[in-house]
């Protein structure tokens, strides 16, 4: 059969039914193949929709996203869809078309150099020189960007390798002697982390996102509910434990909560679990905290082990097995002081009434709203950390947002990805009047694939988040005002799409309630104060 | 600031290099050479990177070589256990009176000339970098026209083989 046919076949058998893509030129090949398959092609509005769609696709489905386009701008369009999943440690599987292959290096129309371009944020890639190599390839990439620590894997096939014949064989297993990712934690690092636990009289423990991404959320919870430590999260590790717990502390970092940094800074013994430890989650806590601290750091990743914060007790593995083998080894403690100390730092936010839509308020009242397993992507920017701040966690429930490259433009396409993986499942994309125009291009492919997510449209006329910034540190701003915004409601019923615009805190639930039993896409534009705080 | 060597075992194929000089200037690691050729197996090559870091750079370092798939082993030489050669050959400017006596310093470092024109003699040698940089500290005055050096390789003394060191 043809290379190309071979390339469909691979992602048959590696169980994938949907793929988000946008073919041109180099990739005609691929797509005749994918014509006569059962795969389902999204055709996306925009590349860099593709990637961000397979990887809000791959966050709720626990598969590997799949994403397919041409060669050149084609290909560079998804770069920055890549980078994002790449710091969000998301599997992809990117395949793009390259120019011939006895071609390459003379700047053919619509060449560039994807794997170079991409170098830094895949895990990691191929160009394809031999066609016969293809089922190979096509196995370790979905084998590497999976096992261990997810991640993007590009696959660059030039258009006269997809049309060379070879014999399928599709490998049973992949041996790379480079890549053997630890999964089970080494016993005797369990153990010393289970007597620092024993020994440790203010624990507290810090989920990432690599609890969820390990499907540990159980674990997690026998663990905090064995032992009665404290669990914050990361941004990326909201949802590793339900806010209703007793347990919950919340959201550390930058843009996290008073009293979630206060147990951050007063703890003696600090569990990562599945966190590289970022600059916005360390945010303001000091290195001196360090003399009184010790840690313990569950990764996958060894690199990550003192990379950016030392470490005492370093267990390098799968978070869900370390758990299940940490979770033999603890004891219950008593955690009840501690708990109410930390409960103490807690600051009762009183409602301000404005004049216009309080976001803060309105992500609450739809968290309530919404049923436990929904899904809610967050855009980047004020809009982001409203939702995270007051979006409730329920076993089950969903948080996704560009975490580590904070990528505005992320959540309509994720969404649309993440409806795709769940269409029974309520999906709300929020985003701020700024994202919104960065992916609007996306409007087509929801509104073509009758998508029923709810857009939760934050406008404020303004790069809110900047806005800030800008007022805080220079008392001025500059080129963050989004003058001249459409009428977005017009504009999504341009696409077809039923919206509404609420101006008063008064009007929302009506309009929440409407959106949630529309069938198709809905949007809800609230209408914020440009001077609203993102705390 | 220190300096370490690292042996590293990856896979022959292309964009390997590049994948790990781009680690290197992307995370701001210094390098001060590195060298690479094929090893007993066609299908693996063999890296020394000479490095410059603290210790915590060097962990780094060598847990985000490991990192790369084409990565198959990273191991850093114990200096005192290993053997170090660099090749070098230096073009020095030579007249008929200085001749000897470039000669005479070419033997004493036991390098070889490999090739002598009517005004440049051309000296090939090999050794460790003290003794490149000696060579080349005495030639100077008589000018050097070319230096080029490969970069330091090194393998460990005795019956040590990389392919066997346990991962760290
Ligand atoms: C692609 C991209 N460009 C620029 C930024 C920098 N940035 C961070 S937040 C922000 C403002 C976002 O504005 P908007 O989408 O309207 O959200 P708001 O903060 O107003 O809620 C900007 C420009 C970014 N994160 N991503
Ligand atoms: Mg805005």
């Amino acid at each position: 059969m043809k290379a190309s046919e071979a390339i469909i076949k691979c992602l048959i058998e590696e169980k994938v039914n949907t793929v988000f893509g946008y073919p041109g030129g180099a990739i005609v090949s691929v797509y005749e193949a994918l014509r006569k398959s059962k795969i389902h092609h999204v055709l996306v509005r925009h590349e860099q929709g593709a990637a961000h769609s397979a990887s809000g696709y791959a966050r709720v489905s626990g598969k590997t996203g799949v994403c397919i386009t041409t060669s050149g701008p084609g290909a560079t369009n998804l770069i920055t869809g890549i980078a994002s999943a790449y710091m969000d440690s998301i599997p992809l599987v990117v395949i793009t078309g390259q120019v011939r292959s006895d071609m390459i290096g003379r700047d053919m129309f619509q060449e560039a150099d994807i794997t170079g371009a991409t170098e830094s944020f895949t895990k990691h890639s191929y160009l394809v020189k031999e066609a016969n190599e293809l089922p190979r390839i096509m196995k370790e990439a979905f084998y590497i960007a999976a096992t261990g620590r997810p991640g993007p894997v590009l696959i660059d096939v030039p258009s006269d390798i997809q049309d060379a014949r070879i014999d399928f064989v599709y490998p049973e297993w992949v041996d790379i002697r480079g890549y053997k990712p630890t999964l089970k934690g080494h016993i005797g690092q369990i153990k010393k982390a289970a007597k620092a636990i024993a020994e440790s009289e203010r624990p507290l423990i810090v989920a990432g996102g690599g609890v969820t991404l390990s499907h540990a959320e159980p674990e997690l919870l026998s663990f905090v509910e064995k032992t009665g430590i404290p669990a914050a999260h990361t941004l990326m590790g909201k949802g590793a434990l339900p806010s209703g717990n007793a347990h919950y502390v919340g959201m550390i970092g930058t843009h996290g909560f008073p009293e979630a940094n206060a147990a951050l800074s007063k703890s003696d013994l600090l569990i990562f679990i599945g966190a590289r430890i970022a600059d916005r989650t360390w945010g303001g806590a000091s290195e001196k905290l360090l003399e009184n601290t010790r840690i313990i750091h569950i990764d996958v990743d060894p690199a990550e082990i003192g990379k950016n914060v030392g470490t005492q007790i370093p267990v390098v593995g799968d978070a869900k097995q370390i758990l299940l083998d940490l979770n033999e080894k603890v004891e219950s403690k008593n955690t009840a002081g501690w708990i109410s100390e930390i409960q103490s730092f807690k600051k009762s936010g009183t409602r301000k009434e404005t004049q216009a839509v309080n976001p803060k308020y309105a992500i609450k009242l739809l968290s309530d709203m919404l049923s436990d397993e929904a899904i809610l992507v967050a855009d980047v920017g004020q809009n982001q950390l409203w939702a995270a701040r007051n979006f409730e966690d329920r076993m089950g429930r969903k948080f996704l947002t560009s975490g580590g490259l904070g990528t505005m433009g992320y959540a309509l396409p994720a969404a649309a990805g993440a409806k795709l993986a769940a269409p029974e499942r309520q999906v709300v994309a929020v985003v701020g009047d700024g994202g919104f125009q960065m992916s609007m291009s996306e409007l087509g492919t929801i509104s073509a694939n009758k998508m029923g997510i709810v857009i939760l449209l934050f406008n404020n006329g303004r790069l809110g988040m900047v806005r800030e910034l800008q007022d805080q540190v220079y008392k001025a701003t500059s080129g963050v005002d989004l003058d001249k915004n459409p009428d977005f409601i017009k504009l999504c019923e341009a696409y077809g799409m039923k919206g509404m615009r609420v101006s008063r805190d008064a009007e929302l639930e009506a309009a929440f309630q409407k959106a949630l039993r529309s069938k198709g896409p809905f949007v809800v534009e609230c209408m914020v104060d440009a001077h609203e705080s993102t705390l | 600031m220190n300096r370490h060597i690292l042996s590293v075992l990856v896979e022959n194929q292309s964009g390997v290099l590049s994948r790990v000089s781009g680690l290197f200037s992307r995370r701001g690691y210094n390098i001060d050479s590195l060298s690479v050729g094929e090893t007993e197996n066609p299908k693996i090559s063999r890296m020394t990177i000479v490095v410059q870091g603290d210790d915590h750079i060097l962990e780094q370092i060598k847990k985000q070589l490991n990192k790369l798939i084409d990565v198959i082993k990273v191991a850093e030489l114990d200096v005192h256990q290993s053997v170090f050669r660099e090749l070098a050959l230096i073009k020095v400017k030579t007249t008929m009176a200085a001749r000897a006596s470039i000669i005479e310093i070419v033997d004493i470092f036991r390098a070889k000339i490999v090739d002598v024109a009517n005004d440049t003699l051309t000296v090939e040698m090999t050794g460790d970098e003290e003794k490149i940089e000696a060579f080349i500290n005495i030639m100077a005055p008589y000018g050097i026209v070319e230096i080029v050096r490969t970069g330091l390789s090194a393998i460990e003394r005795g019956n040590k083989e990389i392919k066997k060191y346990e991962e760290d």
